[in-house]
């Protein structure tokens, strides 16, 4: 699925560039949250693993077989910031070394494969687990059902890009159907393997399984010939204030706005056009209609170089529109677990990326 | 990393490709790519210089045709998305060996082929030419988030060790009388992948306190800095300015 260069047009791959470097840079802090100064070595075996995983074949029938994408078992096991960082890291290091996936196109990748499966997975799983009992088999249950969305999700994200910015002429009906049926199928695959070892791991070191964290069973005592819970010795993991997380959120949000809307305004000459491109996009017959028309979307004449444009300042929208709905999902799910266990609220430790 | 631990897809030489600073290689072969992937694909003749400058510095690099293309096999898939374009691309069609094909779908697949082979030969070229450890000083050089790199690193360094960790648990696998055979068996597989995760975390917690020890205190030292003179920035950026006249040639004609 890695989509080599030329696939996605210019202003299209430099917003997903953008959107791609914002959600890294959030990321890098996120994961010094979750790793503090351990993140380089951890995170660096953990994207080894990542890498080394992917090789690892599934038979299914009659010669075929199938390997592990890992974006949804990245985020179960190490969280996740650290799963974002892990897999870009594995696709940086896949375009540079390898020449598997463009480079200029290696902000559309990095978003469908690294952010949107990571953040999707990671979003469900949370919700999932909250909701379900607090057993084991329950991490196991959410970490499928996270892995089997999170695949047409990426495939999905990917399609709303190629809409917005691809160089062939297909209708959207038919890419949709492509790409959501084929990776529907994908994701059972997914799902399967990654629940299976999510529950491997589980079994014999459940500490090192980010997502099942709150499982843990508080340690009880026996006094009197009565079960009583034992007095708290481990230093509590630092909460971070909600103050400066929302300070942080907010200036991203601002900062990522005011990108998106720099590329807009000066993409757009009539701002007028910019609704026509999104209800011609948003439509398939309109879209079907349009292919039919003579000048095509992703042709390179004058008019078209406008639209070329149009659509860039609208990807830039839509990536953060999409970024801030899933980034808001999993804040709000964070939040919410963490106002169980906020007992004493510290400043944040003074990080600097 | 010695002479040893060299990436197979890196050729050793002495050409002056490989004598280049590697930043310079990294920024000259991301803005040649930038410039292919925004030449008109009406221009078909642009391509082909495109395709020439490659070949020239790949001639200057010594490095094979044979060993380039076998390289390019990584497109294989895409390949098949684009012969697929033009029976499913809308528009007017035209008859090709009895064939009805879409024009739109013709360009599209003609777009695809010849951006995509441009950009993977420009990165094969620059992983056959570039040790990884300078790769990584390159991006270093060209302010990656440190943090960034330490991270590429830990993970090419270890990229083999984890590789043949998995390698060897197969290895027990199989001289057990396991084989892979369908779906029954993905148990299996997935417990040799959880077993991998907890190996691979808990190497990682072992590297981090061994680092600890001889004073790792967040980010790694320096010790060669790249530097690039302006004569080898321009001769690195002599490739992607050629494309670029190719690429305003092609718009304006």
């Amino acid at each position: 699925m890695h989509a080599p260069d030329g696939f996605i047009n210019a202003p299209v791959s430099a917003a997903a560039g953008l959107v791609a470097v914002g959600a890294v840079a959030v990321s890098l802090r996120g994961a010094r949250r979750e790793l503090d100064e351990r993140t380089a070595p951890l995170a660096g075996l953990v994207a080894a693993f990542i890498f080394a995983v992917q090789m690892l074949n599934f038979p299914v029938a009659a010669g075929t077989s199938g390997h592990l994408l890992g974006g949804a078992l990245a985020a179960i096991l190490v969280g996740p910031y650290t799963g974002v960082l892990c897999v870009s890291v594995v696709l940086l290091m896949q375009a540079v070394l390898f020449a598997d996936g463009g480079l200029t196109a290696l902000g559309v990748n990095i978003t469908d494969m690294a952010i949107v499966t990571t953040v999707v997975a990671y979003a469900l799983f949370r919700t999932l687990v909250t909701v379900l009992p607090r057993t084991r088999r329950s991490v196991t249950v959410a970490s499928f059902i996270a892995a089997l969305v999170s695949v047409p999700a990426s495939a999905l994200v990917f399609t709303l890009l190629y809409a917005i910015g691809g160089t062939a002429d297909v209708s959207l009906g038919k890419v949709v159907t492509a790409m959501v049926g084929v990776h529907v199928l994908i994701g059972i695959g997914e799902a399967v393997i990654t629940a299976l070892t999510v529950g491997a791991v589980i079994a014999v070191r459940p500490d090192l399984v980010h997502g099942a964290r709150g499982l843990r069973q508080r340690l009880k005592l026996r006094v009197n010939g009565e079960l009583v819970d034992a007095p708290e010795t481990g230093p509590e993991p630092v909460p971070v204030t909600a103050r400066g997380q929302r300070r942080f959120w907010i200036t991203g949000l601002a900062a990522s706005l005011v990108l998106a809307g720099f590329v807009s305004f000066y993409a757009s000459a009539d701002p007028d056009g910019l609704e026509k491109v999104a209800t011609d996009h948003g439509i398939d017959e309109k879209a079907r209609e349009h292919a039919i028309a003579d000048s095509p979307l992703a042709d390179y004449g004058v008019e078209d170089v406008d639209d070329a444009r149009l659509s860039g300042g609208l990807a830039g929208v839509i990536g953060v529109g999409v970024t801030v709905v899933a980034g808001t999902g999993v804040f709000w799910v964070v939040r919410r677990r963490r106002t169980g266990e906020e007992a004493d609220v510290t400043s944040p430790s003074g990080t600097s990326v | 990393m010695g002479a040893g631990h060299a990436h197979k897809l890196y050729r050793h030489g002495h050409s002056p490709v490989h004598a280049l600073p590697p930043h310079t290689k990294l920024a000259a072969v991301f803005a040649f790519v930038l410039v292919v992937v925004s030449t008109p694909r009406e221009a078909m003749w642009a391509f082909a210089v495109h395709a020439g400058l490659l070949a020239v510095v790949a001639y200057t690099a010594r490095v094979p045709a044979g060993f380039l293309l076998k390289r390019l096999l990584i497109e294989v898939p895409f390949v098949a998305f684009a012969v697929l374009l033009p029976f499913v691309a809308e528009g007017e069609r035209v008859d090709v060996l009895g064939l009805s094909l879409s024009v739109n779908g013709l360009w599209g697949a003609w777009n695809v082929l010849a951006k995509g082979t441009l950009g993977v030969a420009a990165s094969v070229l620059l992983a056959s030419t570039t040790e990884l450890r300078e790769l990584l000083l390159g991006l270093q050089r060209l302010k990656l988030p440190p943090l960034l790199v330490q991270i590429a690193s830990f993970m090419v360094r270890y990229g083999d060790v984890i590789t043949g960790e998995m390698r060897r648990m197969r290895i027990a696998r199989e001289s057990r009388g396991f084989e892979a055979r369908g779906l029954k068996h993905w148990g299996v597989l997935a417990k040799s992948a959880g077993a991998l995760f907890i190996r691979s975390y808990e190497r990682g917690e072992r590297v981090h306190l061994a680092m600890v020890s001889r004073g790792y205190a967040g980010s790694m030292p320096v010790i060669d800095e790249v530097t690039a003179s302006r004569a080898q920035w321009s001769y690195a950026l002599t490739l992607p300015c050629a494309a670029l006249a190719v690429c305003l040639l092609g718009w304006m004609l």
